[in-house]
């Protein structure tokens, strides 16, 4: 038996080719060595993301999520909701704590649910894999199946929102959050603890709807990667990771910069770290390669 | 607007008339929090997009206290919500600002009030019918359709400007063609629509947005 085993939401980029499919193969591969059982909640579907408000309003967007945990109550009982995408993670935490919250709301939603014949009883808890980590095995417990360190590598930690605000890691401030610091640390690399742009917004949505808006965000937390010698930007967010990363060369298009900064993934710092082979740690999905990374990974 | 918009909308201007705060707190997510806004304008000084915006939170909290009723609805700082949670972690009456801004986007767009082509409401819109059509978000068609909103010219100008980019992730196997054929979903899709028919049943019901 697994050490430990977890009812997982992974939500929509984290499937197989789509665009956060390297966080879901390294998420994989670092689970496998930390012996974590990851199911899958049995056809889950979007939480609605944080643009779902617009058109979705309160109500429905609450009953897609209870509708996950409705399913991971029946089929996967007593397990926690594990997601790895921030807005997954946040979208499910505050409908959880709404229902939670309101006895009327939880009446609405159940009639809502009883449509498609599932009841939730107010009983699975969301937590995020990072939360997981930390809580459930510690700094210490993820240094333990250490093979490589990751001597040498500088290293920026991107919180970005999601994973920050409004509820965050248990214990950490919000303006200045050292988990993912510690967790670099933790891996033999440098943190660049000073690094200003650690909880600053990329956009989110916006990159799409408002490019430039979201591009002037972006522009800050790689230029301020760079000014800090950070030789990659990691974060725990999808679409922290995405907007950061695939804007570059748009920004370098349009502003005459030259960014090439790699944005990875904790889990495929991790995988790394632990002995993992680049496929493994699926950097190859990477849109700027994380060499650095690559030649730990070849060692 | 539709008619069904038009109707709503008078209905409540009159059912609340000469409150708007009441409006707010009986029909708007979180709105019953407006009133414990004390003005002092830390959540203006919080947004990243500070500089994008005509009112703060905290003028938006004023003006619904002051009846403007109109500017707030037309307002489109709502769809300037990046959903960063700044506002709302920093609020030392700790409003739930951001849900209260996405509950009067929302409202604001189920009148038909909201600003007529704002490319964040326009892009939501999207998203969640992309979201609800097969329970799973479709990458590929949300992207293609976002970029073709103004027609086939200018949308394949904006994809050409990306073609890097969606080649790039093609090949990182981020991106999957294949999606224009379907792609992931629900496996229980009827069921998924249920309830959220059920859901926007009973929340229309409440917030007077039956015709």
């Amino acid at each position: 038996m697994a050490k430990k085993e977890y009812a997982f939401y992974p939500g929509c980029s984290s499937q197989l080719k789509a665009s956060a499919s390297n966080y879901l193969v390294s998420t994989n591969s670092m689970c496998k060595t930390l012996d974590i059982k990851l199911t899958e909640i049995p056809d889950w579907n979007c939480c609605g993301a944080s643009v779902g408000y617009c058109e979705g309003g309160e109500l429905p967007r609450i009953a897609i999520n209870a509708r996950n945990f409705a399913q991971a109550e029946t089929h996967l009982p007593g397990q926690d909701i594990v997601a790895t995408c921030a807005a997954c993670w946040l979208s499910a935490r505050e409908s959880k704590e709404r229902l939670d919250g309101s006895a009327q709301l939880l009446k609405e939603t159940n009639e809502a649910l009883a449509a498609a014949g599932l009841h939730y009883n107010g009983g699975a808890n969301v937590r995020h894999m990072v939360e997981v980590l930390i809580e459930d095995f510690g700094y210490d417990g993820l240094k333990a199946p250490m093979k490589k360190s990751l001597e040498g590598l500088k290293i920026a930690g991107y919180v970005g929102c999601q994973t920050n605000r409004p509820f965050g890691i248990d214990g950490e401030s919000f303006e200045n959050p050292m988990y993912l610091d510690k967790m670099v640390e933790t891996l033999g690399g440098e943190a660049l603890s000073k690094y200003e742009q650690k909880v600053t917004c990329c956009g989110g949505a916006l990159a799409f709807s408002e490019p430039e808006k979201s591009q002037k965000q972006i522009r800050d937390i790689v230029e301020s990667a760079y000014d800090h010698g950070a030789e990659m930007i990691v974060t725990p967010c999808p679409l922290c990771q995405a907007n950061v990363e695939v804007y570059q060369s748009e920004i370098n298009k349009k502003q005459g910069t030259k960014f090439n900064m790699p944005v990875v993934y904790y889990s495929q710092l991790m995988t790394v770290a632990y002995g993992g082979s680049a496929k493994d740690a699926a950097l190859d999905g990477q849109l700027i390669r994380a060499e650095k990374l690559e030649k730990i990974a070849g060692k | 607007m539709t008619t069904a918009n038009q109707n709503a909308n008078l209905a409540n201007s009159e059912r609340y008339r000469n409150n708007f705060l009441k409006e707010v707190e009986a029909n708007v997510e979180e709105g019953h929090m407006v009133k414990m806004c004390m003005q002092c304008g830390v959540c203006a000084g919080s947004c990243p997009l500070g500089n994008a915006w005509e009112h703060s939170p905290q003028k938006i909290f004023m003006m619904i206290r002051a009846g403007k009723r109109d500017e707030v609805l037309g307002s489109d700082s709502m769809f300037m919500c990046t959903s960063c949670y700044n506002c709302m972690v920093r609020c030392p009456r700790q409003l739930p600002i951001t849900h209260i801004m996405h509950g009067l986007a929302n409202y604001a767009h189920r009148l038909g009030l909201a600003p007529k082509g704002q490319p964040t409401r326009d892009f939501a819109t999207l998203f969640w019918n992309n979201a609800i059509k097969k329970g799973r978000v479709n990458e590929l068609t949300l992207t293609l359709r976002h970029y073709f909103r103004g027609g086939l010219v200018s949308g394949i100008k904006e994809a050409l400007g990306m073609q890097s980019i969606g080649l790039g992730l093609l090949l990182a196997k981020r991106l999957n063609p294949m999606e224009i054929f379907g792609g992931h979903g629900v496996k229980d899709l009827k069921g998924f629509h249920a309830i959220i028919a059920k859901a926007k049943e009973i929340e229309d019901r409440k917030k007077g947005f039956t015709a």
